[in-house]
């Protein structure tokens, strides 16, 4: 399975990455580490016309900066530098604990946060614990930076906020230590999730991982947490609204019933009774 | 014969010796297909179809004939007119005189029958470029209705074939007294009847397949390099299905990179490089993608059994009455339908009983063709006695142990040449000590009680113990055997040993490896034989070149009749160098000794010589005996006069989250015997590695068809293949019952593993639900699936 | 240079290379075929199997999953390279561990997991059992059951009971 041909540009900064993508319009797509793009240009369902590789951009882009109450992540950060963080596991252990449960080691060493939150694929990890930690994303464009909620990111199957000719520079989290659990359901280790639920500060955020066609907020069980819910109350409410998706490893129905199940166990050890 | 482990020579039988194979392995050295480049090769690309069953209506290549670098795309239709082949693709095991076997081109002239049955063939430069032009044929179809499933097969509505009237390939029956069987059913004070599936999987040999034909600038030779385990009955067979002579082809298996089965059909890519090279004069090639492979690579397994138990009111079986009904897939390749009937001898297993019939039917489907996986119709018959017969433990009320225990061959005794109900004999057998040794291994008493305190405490998790004793038949086979089987070629395996000039060893070996380790079990037999070092032997292999003869690699057979054959060549060079020892010593040869790689005169110590210094006394033949030919080379054709029948116990350990469903793994005991072992390292890794295949069908691994014949799952994100992180540690142990089949007492246990596993590790997912009253789970007992059990028995959602 | 090409400079098992592909190019065919570096093996084409598992500045990466020109500037090991990265003449300790613990059958998957192993005792100390089998998720094996290999990955990082 081979790519179909493209051009490709290296943009050596943000700047020049930004011109690529002003120049080339929708033709353009960007990689970062590649991990999310290119099997999907190997199976020929995205077959861009220009590739504009940010990957060896560094500086600012790439790197994590606790700043007060708020952890600054470059978005070419890659998955395995969140992983083994010291500083990331003091400020926001769940951001590193779920890091370390992407794919596998090879794959954590390439990919990136930005490129993952990017591709918005509601399977994926790290979109569910930037949205339970409330995080925010920082996009660099024409007119300059702007920064967009994470519950405001995710806005369809694979599509998010980010304009075409955007590119994602910064992630933001608050520093949050409180109780947190990440509850990963997959038949092997280096599958996506069936069904994840994150929770960050002892209930207060929780999210769901391959519960829609976005990754989403679990509000009703942030609420019913936010009312005095025992965890077991709470996670009742894990599938209320979703639609999940179907396939192979899981209904609709089943789906519904492990975001019951991981909720609760996530809540739980989280630290709400 | 017993061979005790060689105490002499670290390198000999029953060593643990390193293999020989690993330098070239671990360096990246060796060399697999994909490896080999000669200059001007052409890639083929594959234009295959994406319809389960259709007619093509057009084929447009010329976009992508227009393309750079492509030379030549070919349609089935121009392809039939260039008068490519003179058979269809072949099938070497018609099970009855009139079973049903539609012909099966390369490329698909007309009607297309599975998803991934080849309609074109681009010829460009590179890789890449025949990706592109793939990509430009533009076929269009006529939809024809597709079958997609056995049942689908059986209602006959719809035909795979329809120039066929029925998708019923064959019938195929042992059934000495079907009357008295059913008499014993009336009788019995206990019944089970079971419907077990087993389901397609694909082998997923790491290594993907691929081929290179290779013709020569002069003369009309070609070499056709293949990743096969196969390159003898290939050559036979791309000489008899393309009308090239045989003499003018060569075919090599480089490095294999594993095969379990998959790799020793006559495939189209193989047939259309060997043509198109010839008719071209240019090398072709071609290999598979991994996502390409559910549709370019015959599947495994693919059966619905029904199995019928009878016992007394002590749970001793009176009768076993089976019904199989086995997918073929799309068309007969070359030992489809024999496939499910390797395991009809099997399914009474380990027990007796004195009643028994099998019968199976054979059906076509629109999906890619079945045939021999890692096993191959032994782990579903294995699978279905011993499922059955935990079933009919919980039916009479006693352990999973105690039944078994009551039923075995000879009380569990040692035996020899056993007439099982099927009519073919048992070579030995020692059932019990597998068992103990198992049971000890496992701590199963010690399992019990911690399995009985969750379920006291109620927890989430909770534990499943499962029990598989398992026989299997292998060592393929007794040429007499399988023609009376109507297969097509012979079992024997051939083997050359020779004493070089220099007392170096080679030996030539009909068997070929792809992961095995040939190359350090035949220098270990060789060692032990002629009191060598193994370091002193090289084995040539995989190349018709080198290796004329041979009948390859498969069930299990490479040891216990190509390893036979290698011991009893150097038996044959040991006697000849025997008598140009005597000549030396002017003595007669009943007074030569041969005593750990030396011949000497008994009383006379000063008359000596080791068997390596006779090569060149062999090699000159200044010296030898009146009469003698010169040289030390001795050749055997060993064909063996009975199967060789290893068995063994496995019990797996499982964890059950009743709440998500999820089944892990934890623990997993296997006690193996295949008889003598040569190397006990090897003997062990094919074990884990079995066990392994075995428990990934049982939890992981399904081919998913949509209704329309479409494989749903082709690619290794969607076909779960385990990985290290799903499988525990695996505990070994053996016992030995040698074999009376062969002289050196071997059986076979390339498949052992996965006989025994697939059984042993859903009998512990069930074993763990029988407090819901669970007493089945379907293969592969995914966590929707075990969920939705738990919650069916507790009478809904809960 | 054809249409399209991109010139790439990397250094494979210590020596410079200067190379010209199509942007496209999977970074395991251009090792393969434009290095001639066979040792790195393909086996599948979702970033599954790991069969094309090589060293990329010192970690872990899918070659398969990389195109050449993300390989710009970088420092790679293959298996052909790896002997050389340690002390001594003879292999390097993984390889000889895979030997001496027969954790490997065919070999197909071998480069891959042995490269994908050396990584992962350089970047996580405190392997024991289900570490290494968590830490190789990524990188499939259907001959050995994998018992072998995580004797071996664990022989080498010196944990080995």
């Amino acid at each position: 399975m081979i790519p179909a041909a493209f051009d490709y540009v290296r943009a050596g900064s943000a700047e020049e990455a930004l011109a690529a993508l002003a120049e080339h319009g929708d033709e353009a797509k960007l990689m970062a580490g590649g991990h999310s793009l290119i099997p999907l240009m190997r199976f020929r369902l995205v077959t861009p016309g220009v590739v504009v590789d940010v990957g060896n951009i560094d500086g600012d882009l790439r790197g994590i900066r606790v700043d007060g109450d708020v952890v600054r992540i470059g978005a070419l950060t890659r998955h395995s530098e969140l992983e083994h963080s010291t500083d990331l596991a003091a400020s926001c252990p769940l951001l590193a604990h779920v890091a370390s449960v992407v794919g596998d080691p090879s794959v954590r060493h390439r990919g990136t946060l930005g490129g993952s939150l990017a591709h918005a694929d509601p399977a994926s990890d790290l979109p569910a614990a930037i949205l339970a930690l409330g995080g925010s994303l920082v996009a660099r464009g024409p007119g300059g930076e702007r920064e967009i909620a994470a519950s405001d990111f995710f806005t369809g199957f694979l599509e998010s906020a980010l304009a075409p000719d955007e590119l994602l520079t910064e992630v933001r989290v608050p520093v949050s230590t409180g109780g947190w659990n990440y509850q990963k359901f997959n038949r092997r280790a280096q599958d996506w999730a069936i069904v994840a639920v994150a929770v960050s500060d002892g209930g207060k955020g929780v999210s769901l991982v391959n519960m829609g066609s976005t990754p989403l907020r679990a509000t009703a069980v942030e609420e019913a947490v936010a009312g005095g819910a025992s965890a077991a109350e709470a996670a009742a409410h894990a599938a209320d609204g979703t639609t999940p998706p179907e396939d192979l490893n899981g209904d609709a129905d089943y789906r519904s019933h492990l975001a019951r199940v991981l909720t609760e166990r996530a809540l739980n050890a989280a630290g709400l009774a | 014969m017993a061979v005790t482990e060689d105490t002499t020579n670290a390198g000999g039988i029953g060593a643990r010796m390193l293999r020989k194979e690993d330098g070239k392995l671990v360096t990246g050295e060796s060399k697999f297909i994909d490896d080999i480049h000669v200059p001007g090769e052409l890639w083929m690309g594959m234009v295959r179809s994406t319809m389960a069953h259709a007619r093509i209506t057009s084929i447009d290549t010329s976009a992508a004939a227009s393309m750079p670098g492509v030379h030549s795309v070919l349609t089935g239709a121009q392809l039939a007119d260039m008068d490519l082949w003179a058979a269809p693709l072949p099938c070497a095991w018609p099970v009855t005189d009139d079973m049903a076997n539609p012909p099966h081109w390369p490329v698909v002239p007309e009607v297309v029958h599975h998803v991934g049955d080849i309609v074109a063939v681009v010829l460009a430069d590179s890789r890449y470029q025949a990706a592109d032009a793939v990509e430009q044929v533009i076929v269009e179809y006529e939809s024809l209705p597709a079958v997609a499933s056995i049942e689908q097969a059986i209602a006959d509505t719809n035909l795979a074939h329809t120039d066929l009237s029925t998708n019923k390939a064959y019938t195929w029956a042992i059934a000495p007294d079907p009357e008295g069987t059913q008499a014993a059913f009336d009788a019995a004070a206990h019944k089970v009847s079971c419907r077990f599936v087993q389901q397609r999987l694909i082998p997923a040999a790491m290594e993907p397949r691929g081929v290179l034909a290779v013709p020569s600038p002069m003369g009309g030779d070609i070499t056709l390099y293949s990743a096969t385990q196969v390159p003898h009955i290939l050559k036979v067979m791309m000489a008899a299905t393309t009308g090239i002579p045989e003499n003018m082809i060569r075919v090599v298996a480089p490095s294999v990179g594993g095969g379990f089965g998959a790799k020793l059909n006559i495939n189209p890519d193989e047939s259309l490089a060997l043509v198109l090279a010839h008719r071209l004069g240019r090398a072709v090639r071609w290999t598979e993608t991994r996502s390409e492979a559910a549709g370019s690579t015959h599947q495994g397994r693919g059966q619905i059994q029904h199995v019928e138990l009878a016992s007394d009111a002590n749970g001793k079986l009176t009768a076993i009455r089976v019904k199989i009904d086995a997918d073929m897939g799309a068309y007969m390749m070359l030992i489809t339908p024999g496939t499910p009937l390797l395991g009809s001898f099997l399914y009474h297993g380990v027990y007796e009983t004195p009643k028994f019939s099998f019968t199976c039917e054979g059906w076509f489907t629109n999906r890619t063709p079945t045939d021999a996986y890692r096993g191959a119709g032994r782990p579903e018959a294995s699978y279905a006695i011993e499922r059955a017969m935990d079933m009919l433990s919980y039916e009479v009320g006693i352990d999973p142990i105690e039944i078994r225990r009551r039923n075995y061959i000879n009380g569990g005794e040692p035996f020899e040449m056993w007439e099982n109900p099927a009519g073919i004999f048992f070579d030995s057998g020692h059932y019990t000590p597998t068992l103990d040794r198992a049971l000890e291994m496992a701590d199963v008493a010690g399992l019990r009680a911690e399995q009985q305190a969750r379920r006291d405490a109620g927890s989430s998790k909770q534990l499943g113990i499962g029990l598989c004793t398992y026989v299997e038949i292998c060592g393929l086979a007794p040429s007499r055997a399988l023609g009376g089987l109507k297969y097509a070629a012979g079992g024997w395996e051939h083997s050359t040993v020779r004493l070089l000039p220099t007392g170096k060893v080679e030996v030539v070996s009909g068997s070929t490896p792809h992961g095995q380790g040939h190359e350090t079990s035949w220098s270990q037999i060789i060692a032990t034989k002629m009191g060598i070092s193994p370091d002193d032997v090289t084995v040539l292999h995989s190349d018709t070149a080198k290796s004329p003869l041979g009948l390859d690699t498969y069930g299990s057979r490479s040891l216990a009749v190509g390893g036979v054959a290698i011991s009893m060549a150097a038996d044959k060079v040991i006697e000849k160098a025997r008598l140009i020892a005597a000549h030396q010593f002017e003595a007669a040869p009943e007074d030569v000794e041969f005593t750990d790689g030396s011949f000497s005169v008994a009383g006379s110590p000063s008359k000596s010589v080791h068997i390596q210094e006779l090569g060149f006394a062999a090699f000159s033949a200044h010296d030898l005996p009146d009469g003698m030919e010169p040289n030390l080379q001795e050749q055997v054709s060993f064909d063996p006069p009975n199967f060789a029948f290893p068995f063994g116990t496995h019990v797996a350990v499982v964890e059950v989250d009743e709440d998500t469903g999820g089944v892990e793994l934890i623990g997993y005991f296997a006690v193996d015997d295949c008889g003598n072992q040569v190397n006990p390292m090897i003997v062990e890794g094919q074990v884990h590695g079995g066990v392994v295949q075995g428990a990934a069908q049982a939890l992981y691994e399904i081919a998913v068809y949509d209704d329309d014949a479409n494989i749903t799952n082709p690619s290794l994100m969607d076909y779960l293949v385990p990985s290290a992180a799903e499988m525990p540690s695996i505990v070994t142990d053996s016992t030995c019952t040698p074999s009376t089949t062969n002289p050196l007492g071997v059986k076979g246990v390339g498949e052992a593993g996965t006989i025994g596993s697939a059984a042993a590790v859903i009998n512990a997912v069930v074993d763990a639900l029988r407090p819901h009253g669970i007493t089945d789970m379907k293969m592969p007992a995914t966590p929707m699936r075990v969920r939705r059990a738990i919650e069916a028995a507790n009478g809904g959602a809960s | 240079m054809s249409a399209g090409a991109v010139r790439v400079r990397l250094s494979v098992n210590g020596e410079s290379h200067e190379i010209e592909v199509e942007p496209r190019t999977l970074l395991v065919h251009a090792l393969r075929d434009s290095i001639g570096l066979t040792g790195t093996n393909v086996g599948c084409d979702t970033s599954s199997c790991g069969a094309c598992t090589i060293l990329v500045d010192g970690r872990s990466a899918k070659s398969c999953t990389m195109l050449a020109v993300q390989a710009e500037g970088s420092e790679i090991v293959t298996i052909e390279g790896l002997a050389a990265t340690s002390d001594g003449d003879g292999l390097h300790p993984m390889q000889e561990a895979f030997h001496e613990c027969h954790g490997l059958q065919c070999g197909y998957c071998t480069p891959g997991m042995i490269l994908a192993s050396v990584s992962l005792v350089d970047e996580y100390p405190d392997l024991d059992d289900k570490k290494v089998r968590e830490g190789l998720e990524g990188n499939l094996c259907r001959c050995t059951g994998y018992h072998n290999i995580v004797r071996a990955v664990l022989t080498a990082a010196g944990k080995e009971a």
